[in-house]
């Protein structure tokens, strides 16, 4: 279909039960839509998805089934719901008939203010419905202080800020729960699949104060290569949790947005013999439990990575993308070797990741090329650790971040790469302090004597997330508590077989 | 006065029920002022022309190219002000500038749109000549320039300089410490209507809903019954919002006024943080006399307040900090002075404690950091010096209920089973080279009433409707600390009939009218006495009805659960029954109810008096683990006692002691805020300015187990049905925190370590910390 054709005026979105009709520039997002519609329920915290108070859910499909995903709506591009199915606060129940997850919420003190509270409600329904709780709360598994007796992962609650309560009543609100019932209708509506994805061309009315803006989901990856090549000044959004961030605190405005998070072809996750390919459109949180842990180093990552909220929609492909120095994938995928399959309408071409960042925020990426994939080579290297520096542990931005991926060998380092992110204008791999370590032995000695020359890896800078100066003495300490760690679980990666 | 604390049998207050609105919080139905912009036709969105420099001369400023733009509306500037041009209390603070702005981000102009988007494009588009002038952006810029505003107060009692030449151990030092944003989740919000008559109603997320009026008033200079104030609910306060929203309230009334349309002003989360004030940061010098067993002796300190461009709300701030630097402790001779400093950064406000949290911070600091060296336990050296029966503090104001602090402390040693846990702890750090844990528990006390005498007072409006039903209309707001859910089961209790029959009205200055600020933690005890009196007087005019109905004396007459009974008689008469008996005897329904705090004085020029109605005290115990990597640490359990008195609603006051002790932790350990200080093009600017990159509690955050209890026997004389205030006194029990993490980094060292820590206690602070102790 040629795209001209194929122009709409307006996005159908289907909204509590509701069919609902959205037609705007590409970066209106969807709370104000909603809001627009009088949905008032979902709030404006913080307008860059650190807070949580404009979570809602919607309905999406990956490899695992469907399920009622939550995410920021006011990261969303409105026309990005356009066919697809979302439920807020309103939706989910009534005040003369609470769901089961507002009821627990009402009823033990979870809502002070009450600003934050739809949207924690809305984070704390994507996990009461998570299929795999279910299945942890009948195994009986074993509470921590980060997972209830019902198989409740307080995780889900990490992209969602209050500040009056405390937490403690939210979190035993969220422990309380119980299994959904026979009849709940979210729960049927989830078990039946999420609407695929739709091919959508949205044309910007043109407004007073407005611009003519157009949206663009392409129905396949060869249409979206062609519109790149055409338009290469195209805006190109994956999960738009960084794209988001730009349009609402920096002002960022598109005349053309490309959405790439849905095609097929880049939500792929593969086993070779030689690799594993991780398609670029993939989000985090499909990423995470695709892998269930078969990749130590990116299961350390993926809880340290800023919120589930987020990680529901972020894709790797889109960290990579941004070229940002303190993504935290990058630091991960140094390490592990990664590589990246670049994709325009000449066809695709691999480059390694340790050569793909040029500068602040520039990468070796064409204008018309897409990262389709994410390259992880075989076999993973025997001990593996991935830090984060940051003050807060959920929810926060590593000042600085470390990926080891060390291979020993009868108490012989024979290869270490180690990725850093947050030390310099990109991210960068340790290369004098891996030289350092391949070939000595796996000692508390080794590790001493490479602390300083690690401590003098990259330029780090003093900002208000750190001093340079810590950031010089967390790259110190970082081998020292690698190797402690490994100390602690001694048991090596386990074989992974394709 | 004892009857307003007395509590009927089966009392609806003290019963455990959920706040007032839950269900309309959880379904997303509960309405913010900006919500119901969205209900509205018309409406104008206003956003602020901000300064770029930290402090210069305007010496042009030019709307027009703004006007060119398309759904550009109107630019409003200090030359649209048609009464005072002035936002504060203190006439210091111009609502816009006229030839000089004070702070990077300071609004100079606001420019009304028919959208955001145009608003926005509007404000890129007006330029402002500046002529940059010097600034000041720290406490320690302004000491050294003199740059001080307001007054001086200085507290004394007893001979310092004869305790300190008594004193076997005497230490001097000094303490630099941040403020705190409060980072409410609704930010700031004004929403503003004409009527017909010229009337204009705003609705308004402000804690001091009469003050706002008072001030939109003079600037539009019209009379203060033509403003009215409505305050649905807020999506938090914290103090932010006590003096914080005039200014916004009247660009929106202004705007209203000058264009005819409703005006919405709401701040985006940057636009909140770089212009409303915040808790001050304080620099402390201290010179400290102990005996020979540890008692303290003699204090000298000195109190410098952050206090920013305007003095807003810091002279108070101040003198609540300098009657709280004893916290806990006797100290029988003592000088304490404070002063004020003028910087060019926003100016700095009320946040939850009001300048007590930053006093009792200087002790507790000096406390912990002087243990080791007195030889003592912290735990010991606290104990040592609490208040006993009889003795004062330093402004001369007997101490009642001392022996509640001894009783709390005691009651969690026991329930947190403290001894064992030091042995568990010990045993831990013996093992762990990597990783030290540490157990701190520390007192609060903390005074309830406006030190300005004044304010302790309130009022209500509480009507009756023939069908019995019951509503209430106070002075206080709710922020969500839950006092319109404690003003229902007061009505309840105070009329003896089911909660479900009374119900709240939003706030408005049209019902109750010269209200005091929702603050100081006083809402309950100012507003529930004011609804107690009106329900009073309703109740006595029934009970005449009741009495000629049974033929007794109205003091015979009982009233409770919407029954009404009287003392020897078996039948019982229908409180709907009554009431509408009552109407058609043409007996008045409504009541105006009004409180005032007796006992109180204060004398601000000697800083003496009893300036507060009672002490509130708790005391926490909390746990920490600190990894010497990174000097990141865990909150593995907190246990709390606090004293509430006799709770008017339990899981409303549990609710308030574990949220206030997670934002006082978020204020010492993790909340860094931080300004440009260097200077470059950005000198002045808040460097932390948004959600990403200022970081508050998160659920990581949490301690891991938190167990808290409300003090037994805690009944308090003379306040609403024996309770007690509750608001901002658990802010303070987070202190624990801070001296175990203090205690976990002494452990990295030799034994015996004294450890100076900076304030917020941050990962990077308390590596700083391990690795200055292990030298």
């Amino acid at each position: 279909m040629s795209a001209e054709n194929s122009l709409k005026t307006g996005c159908r979105i289907t909204v509590n039960g509701n069919e609902l009709d959205f037609a705007g520039p590409p970066h209106s997002n969807a709370l104000d839509f909603l809001r627009n519609q009088g949905l008032v329920g979902s709030k404006e915290g913080c307008a860059e998805g650190e807070c949580g108070a404009c979570a809602i859910l919607v309905a999406r499909s990956d490899a695992d089934g469907s399920r009622w995903t939550s995410v920021n709506a006011c990261l969303v591009p409105a026309a990005a719901l356009d066919g697809q199915e979302v439920v807020t606060a309103e939706g989910l129940g009534s005040v003369d008939q609470l769901h089961p997850v507002q009821q627990e919420m009402a009823d033990r003190g979870g809502s002070q203010c009450g600003y934050c509270t739809p949207g924690f409600i809305c984070s704390m329904a994507a996990e009461y419905y998570r299929p795999e709780r279910a299945e942890q709360h009948r195994g009986g598994h074993p509470a921590d202080h980060e997972c209830g007796p019902n198989g409740f992962d307080l995780h889900s609650l990490s992209g969602n800020l209050c500040r009056c309560t405390g937490y403690r009543p939210i979190r035993d609100a969220a422990y309380a729960l119980g299994d959904p019932a026979a009849d709940d209708p979210l729960a049927a509506r989830q078990a039946q699949g999420a609407p695929a994805p739709v091919a959508t061309d949205l044309l910007a009315a043109d407004t007073p104060t407005g611009q003519l803006g157009r949206f663009r989901r392409p129905a396949s990856l060869g249409e979206a290569l062609q519109i790149l090549a055409d338009e290469p000044e195209t805006t190109v959004v994956a999960g738009s949790t960084d794209w988001g961030v730009d349009v609402n605190i920096k002002g960022a405005r598109a005349r053309s947005v490309l959405a790439i998070d849905r095609l097929e072809e880049l939500r792929q996750l593969r086993w070779e013999k030689d690799f594993l390919e991780i398609g670029a459109s993939l989000t985090l949180s499909e990423i995470e439990r695709q892998l269930a842990g078969d990749v130590p180093l990116l299961g350390q990552l993926f809880g340290q990575f800023a919120s589930r909220l987020i990680r529901n929609s972020a894709t790797m492909g889109g960290n990579l993308g941004t070229g940002s120095p303190i993504g935290d994938t990058p630091p991960a995928l140094l390490a592990l070797n990664a590589q990246l399959v670049l994709t325009s309408v000449q066809g695709p071409r691999v480059v390694e990741l340790s050569e793909y960042f040029t500068g602040y925020r520039q990468t070796v990426r064409d204008a018309g090329e897409l990262i389709t994939a994410i390259r992880v080579p075989l076999p993973l290297a025997t001990h593996t650790s991935f830090q984060k520096i940051s003050k807060r542990r959920f929810d926060d931005i590593s000042s600085v971040a470390v990926g080891y991926a060390l291979n020993v060998v009868d108490g012989v380092i024979t290869s270490a790469r180690i990725g850093l992110g947050g030390v310099a204008a990109t991210p960068l791999r340790a290369v004098a302090t891996e030289a350092m370590l391949e070939g000595k032995p796996w000692t508390l000695e080794t590790i001493r004597a490479a602390a300083t020359v690690m401590a003098s890896e990259g330029t780090p800078m003093d900002d208000h997330r750190a001093s340079a100066k810590y950031r010089k003495a967390m790259l110190a300490s970082s081998l020292e508590r690698f190797y402690a760690q490994q100390l602690a679980v001694p048991a090596p990666n386990k074989e992974v077989q394709p | 006065m004892s009857q307003l604390s007395q509590r009927p049998e089966a009392a609806i207050v003290g019963q455990r029920h959920r706040h007032e609105s839950a269900a309309a919080h959880v379904t997303g139905t509960a309405l913010y002022t900006d919500d119901l912009a969205h209900r509205l036709a018309g409406v104008l969105h206003a956003y602020p022309v901000q300064s770029t420099v930290a402090h210069a001369k305007i010496l042009g400023l030019d709307t027009a190219p703004a006007l060119g733009i398309p759904g550009v509306i109107q630019v409003i500037t200090a030359a649209d002000i048609p009464g005072v041009n002035d936002q504060g209390a203190k006439h210091d603070e111009p609502l816009l500038p006229v030839d000089e702005v004070m702070f990077y981000g300071q609004p100079v102009a606001w420019v009304l749109g028919e959208d955001l988007e145009a608003a926005k494009a509007g404000a890129k588009a007006v330029s402002v000549d500046y002529e940059p002038l010097e600034s000041l952006i720290t406490v320690q810029d302004a000491i050294k320039a003199n740059s001080f505003h307001g007054i001086q107060p200085v507290i004394q009692k007893g001979d310092w300089d004869a305790g300190f030449e008594q004193a076997a151990h005497v230490f001097e030092g000094d303490f630099d410490f941040a403020g705190q944003e409060h980072f409410y989740l609704e930010t700031q919000n004004s929403l503003a209507l004409v009527d017909e008559s010229g009337q204009i109603l705003i609705h308004c997320s402000t804690q001091h809903p009469t003050e706002t009026q008072d001030i939109v008033s003079h600037v539009l200079g019209v009379p203060a019954h033509e403003i009215s104030v409505q305050v649905l609910r807020m999506g938090g306060g914290f103090g932010g919002k006590e003096m914080q929203p005039h200014g916004y309230a009247a660009v929106a009334a202004l705007g209203a006024k000058l264009t005819g349309r409703p005006v919405r002003v709401r701040l985006d989360r940057t636009l909140d943080i770089t212009m409303t004030g915040k808790r001050h940061g304080f620099y402390a010098t201290w010179k400290i006399g102990f005996d020979e067993q540890g008692r303290i002796l003699a204090l000298d300190a000195q109190l410098t307040a952050d206090g920013g461009w305007s003095l807003d709300l810091s002279e108070p701030v101040l003198t609540r900090a300098m009657c709280h630097i004893d916290n806990s402790y006797w100290i029988p001779n003592v000088r304490v002075s404070g002063r004020v400093a003028k910087c060019h950064k926003t100016s700095q406000t009320a946040f939850r404690g009001f300048g007590g949290p930053q006093g009792m911070l200087v002790m507790e600091d000096i406390l912990g950091r002087v243990a080791p060296q007195l030889g003592i336990e912290a735990r010991e050296l606290r104990r040592l010096n609490f208040y006993t029966e009889g003795q004062d503090t330093p402004y001369y104001q007997p101490v009642r209920h001392p022996e509640r602090i001894d009783a709390a402390w005691q009651q969690v040693l026991d329930s947190a089973d403290v001894a064992a846990r030091e042995a568990e702890i010990a045993e831990f750090n013996k093992n762990n080279p990597y990783s030290k844990r540490a157990l701190a528990i520390t007192p609060v006390k903390f005074g309830i009433s406006f030190n300005l005498t004044a304010f302790n007072q309130g009022g209500a409006l509480v009507l009756v409707y023939k069908d019995g039903s019951v509503l209430v209309n106070h002075g206080g707001t709710e922020m969500g600390q839950g006092l319109h859910t404690k003003m229902l089961q007061v009505a309840a209790t105070s009329l003896g009939v089911p909660l479900s029959s009374v119900r709240i009205a939003p706030t408005r200055t049209d019902k109750v009218p010269n209200t005091s600020a929702t603050a100081a933690s006083s809402g309950s005890d100012l507003n529930g006495g004011a609804v107690k009196d009106a329900c009073e007087q309703i109740q006595a005019r029934l009970s005449q009805v009741a009495a000629g109905k049974f033929g007794v004396p109205a003091a015979d007459i009982r009233f409770a659960h919407g029954k009404i009974t009287a003392l020897g008689k078996t039948e019982e008469l229908e409180w709907n029954d009554v009431v509408r008996d009552a109407y058609m005897q043409r007996i008045q329904l409504s009541a105006a109810g009004y409180y005032r705090t007796e006992g109180l004085h204060w004398d601000l020029s000697r800083m003496t008096g009893s300036p507060f109605k009672y002490f509130s005290y708790g005391v926490a115990a909390s746990e920490v683990e600190v990894s010497s990597f990174d000097g990141s640490y865990v909150l593995r359990r907190v246990d709390i006692v606090h004293d509430v008195g006799d709770s008017l609603s339990p899981m409303i006051d549990l609710g308030q002691i574990e949220g206030g002790f997670v934002q006082g932790t978020g204020w010492l350990t993790l909340e860094d805020l931080r300004w440009d200080t260097s200077d470059g093009p950005g000198r002045g600017r808040v460097a932390t300015q948004a959600a990403s990159t200022y970081k508050i509690p998160s659920f990581s955050e949490m301690p891991e187990v938190f167990n808290v209890a409300l003090l037994d026997k805690a009944h308090e004389e003379g306040v609403v049905y024996g309770s007690k205030a509750v608001g901002e006194p658990p802010l303070m029990l987070a202190f624990s925190v801070r001296e175990a993490l203090r205690q976990a980094v002494a452990a990295f060292g030799p034994e015996g370590s004294s450890v100076q820590l900076a304030s917020p206690a941050t990962p990077e602070a308390v590596f700083w910390a391990i690795d200055s102790v292990r030298g």
